[in-house]
């Protein structure tokens, strides 16, 4: 699709109640033109609320939304010039794919008289208009593959080409963003990977400004040029998947973003570093003494050595190149993952005991209120 | 055949027949009617019953109802005022269930309690100082008489509201998304997709208003806007006197229509009673 290139979007101060209970409490979130950005966070988190609010569906309390440089907090969702694709497809039952493909086109394009049957002939002009709106439809279509579907209803699709026609009935006017509310979380797995393939290549290609939902974070990694995580109503940080995955800014988006999750475990400051129990942990951070601090490792952080942290195996997670290993650790009580190679792991059973060690230089670590502290791992300890 | 088949068909077998009596039970007095209406009188009121006349009287009776009163024309009203009735009632229930079902205002659901309040009121009740209104207004005797009392239907609003309720908002915002205004999404959206509820609101209002003697006998006086149930009673009245079999005739023909319309929509109807009857 030729399309002209999407605009920028800005959005500021969002606030949203329903009742007492504060659902969006001051989203601010920006996209460069073009740019695809995946809101991702827990069910129940606001993010449906806040695209709604975005596509004018919804009205905020507070807070500005601007497409382009435009204000359109006030415009009707007709004339933001929005798409959206719906979590349940939301397709018109009583029309075919052609003609779902076609109402965003008829809608804007032809005036109320000539929507009428027998009197639009009387149009001057509306063949023409006519023609050129099919052959948009045409044209949308062959791109998503639905050429062979075009007379039937959707209740005679797969879920697959469900999800292709509401894509298509939002690409079909080339509108200036898209907003994409779980588009995938209705297909099964293999599905689901084929069309997010295709998804980010239809984005490549027209270079619409998207906003993609999603509380599967495997999608919001792979998909997004950046990722937004959202929780509770706020938005916790914004950052490329790399940034947001390797420099996580509160305990929350880490333990959300990375399968497994992230091991968490329980340290104190102390006036000689940081403390795990009684273990001296190789690692600085400017915190003062006495203060619980969350220590995160990811799975691939830990790896089995002779010395280290002394666990007991728990469980084995066959998962073809590599092992999850869950086990114990005695003091304090707490549970670890490492993800493994296969080749390391494949003499280990339940029960035993090994060593793991920690890779200190991607050890993060979190205040009582969740936020990150920076730290580092120190020189000395590295080479122990 | 399914394995089993056979023995469920002979488990349902005590079942079907007592709904079959029943049903023979309620058709009996409609097939006496049709009976009676092919019979010369002095048959019909024979000690001995029987279904079938021996003498062949069929087109005596439907003559007689047909030429003594204008049979056609209480035929043609009933329909006009039935389709009038329907279409405004439609035109005013349909928008107004959509706002009840899917905007968000204030004073909604008190307005959907009065709606409910309004169902609880028999359509009598008001009808004398509506004779009252039509009297001053010089509208008696009148198709907007027989019509205007009908045009906003509660339990029309009700019905769809109900119907409208189960359709997914998301169908909603995809049509405002696509550019239509809320009376677009109502007719091209919300209506084609709520048949059933339609199908079985306008059996409902259709066979009201076919069988009304209530208010027609209030405010038509004239043959010539005498609804079809007016009409047999006007016939019955002046002309066929104690001539049952050409009573008969008559209220064959003024019930055939019904009949037909029911057995036509049957399907759809029993939907919409089904989904009115179970979500919301
Ligand atoms: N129209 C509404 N009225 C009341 N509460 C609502 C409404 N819409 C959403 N909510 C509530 O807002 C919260 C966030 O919903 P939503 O934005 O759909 O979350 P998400 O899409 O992230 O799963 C939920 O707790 C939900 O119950
Ligand atoms: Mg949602």
């Amino acid at each position: 699709m030729s399309g002209e290139a999407g605009r920028a979007i800005l959005i500021e101060g969002i606030e949203k109640a329903f009742g007492k209970t504060r659902i969006l409490k001051g989203v601010c979130l920006n996209l460069r033109e073009g740019e695809f950005l995946s809101l991702v966070g827990p069910s129940g988190c606001g993010k449906t609320t806040l695209l709604r609010i975005i596509a004018g569906l919804e009205s905020a309390d507070a807070g500005s939304v601007r497409i382009g440089g435009k204000d359109v907090t006030r415009l009707r969702a007709a004339d933001r010039d929005i798409a959206m694709v719906f979590q349940n497809y939301a397709l018109y039952p009583h029309l075919s794919v052609a003609q779902n493909l076609a109402v965003p086109l008829v809608m804007r394009r032809l005036s109320s008289l000539e929507r009428v049957p027998l009197l639009r002939h009387l149009v001057p002009g509306h063949a023409q208009r006519r023609s050129a709106i099919n052959a948009q439809v045409q044209q949308a279509a062959e791109m998503l593959r639905l050429g062979h579907l075009l007379h039937r209803r959707p209740a005679e699709l797969s879920g697959g080409q469900r999800q292709r026609v509401a894509l298509g009935r939002a690409l079909v006017r080339q509108p200036s963003a898209f907003l994409m509310d779980e588009p995938l979380s209705n297909l099964d797995a293999e599905l689901r990977a084929g069309t997010r393939r295709e998804i980010v290549e239809l984005h490549r290609r027209a270079g619409v400004t998207t906003i993609y939902v999603t509380h599967d974070q495997v999608e919001a990694m792979t998909m997004s040029d950046r990722v937004a995580v959202m929780m509770e109503g706020e938005l916790l940080q914004l950052g490329t998947p790399r940034e947001v995955y390797e420099n996580p800014a509160d305990l929350r988006v880490a333990g959300f973003l990375g399968s497994p999750r992230i091991n968490t475990l329980p340290v104190c400051s102390a006036p000689d570093g940081i403390r795990l129990g009684a273990l001296h942990l190789p690692l600085q951070a400017e915190v003062a003494p006495g203060a619980e601090l969350t220590l995160g490792l990811r799975p691939e952080a830990l790896h089995l050595a002779a010395e280290g942290l002394a666990v007991q195996i728990e469980h084995l997670e066959f998962l073809g190149a590599e092992v999850l290993l869950h086990a114990r650790l005695a003091a304090p009580d707490a549970r670890l993952t490492a993800r493994l190679p296969i080749a390391v792991a494949a003499q280990l059973q339940r029960g035993d005991a090994v060593h793991l060690r920690a890779d200190w230089s991607a050890a993060l670590l979190f205040g009582a209120d969740g936020a990150r502290i920076a730290s580092s791992a120190s020189e000395l300890c590295l080479n122990a | 055949m399914r394995p089993g088949e056979e023995r469920s068909l002979l488990h349902d077998l005590p079942r079907l027949a007592l709904l079959g009596l029943g049903a023979c039970f309620i058709l009996l007095p409609y097939v006496w009617m049709f009976a009676a209406s092919l019979k010369p009188g002095s048959e019909i009121f024979r000690d001995s019953l029987t279904l079938w006349p021996e003498r062949f009287y069929a087109i005596e009776n439907y003559g007689k109802a047909l030429s003594e009163v204008p049979m056609l024309r209480f035929l043609f009203n009933g329909a006009l005022v039935c389709a009038l009735i329907l279409v405004f009632q439609m035109l005013f229930a349909v928008p107004a269930a959509y706002a009840l079902a899917k905007l968000r205002w204030r004073g909604r659901e008190f307005l959907f309690g009065l709606i409910m309040l309004g169902l609880l009121i028999p359509y009598h009740v008001p009808a004398l100082p509506l004779y009252v209104v039509f009297a001053r207004a010089g509208l008696l005797d009148s198709f907007a008489a027989l019509v205007l009392p009908f045009t906003i239907s509660v339990f029309g609003i009700f019905l769809f509201r109900q119907a409208f309720k189960s359709l997914p908002d998301e169908l909603i915002h995809a049509a405002r998304m696509d550019g239509m205004s809320e009376l677009s999404i109502v007719w091209r959206v919300i209506m084609p997709n709520a048949w059933p509820a339609a199908t079985a609101f306008a059996t409902f209002s259709i066979v009201a208003h076919w069988n009304d003697l209530f208010w027609p006998l209030i405010v038509v006086q004239s043959h010539a806007m005498a609804t079809p149930a007016l009409g047999v009673l006007f016939f019955r009245a002046e002309e066929a006197g104690n001539d049952v079999g050409a009573l008969m005739a008559a209220a064959v023909m003024v019930t055939a229509p019904m009949i037909i319309l029911f057995l036509l929509a049957q399907r759809r109807f029993i939907q919409g009673i089904a989904t009115a009857g179970l979500k919301g």
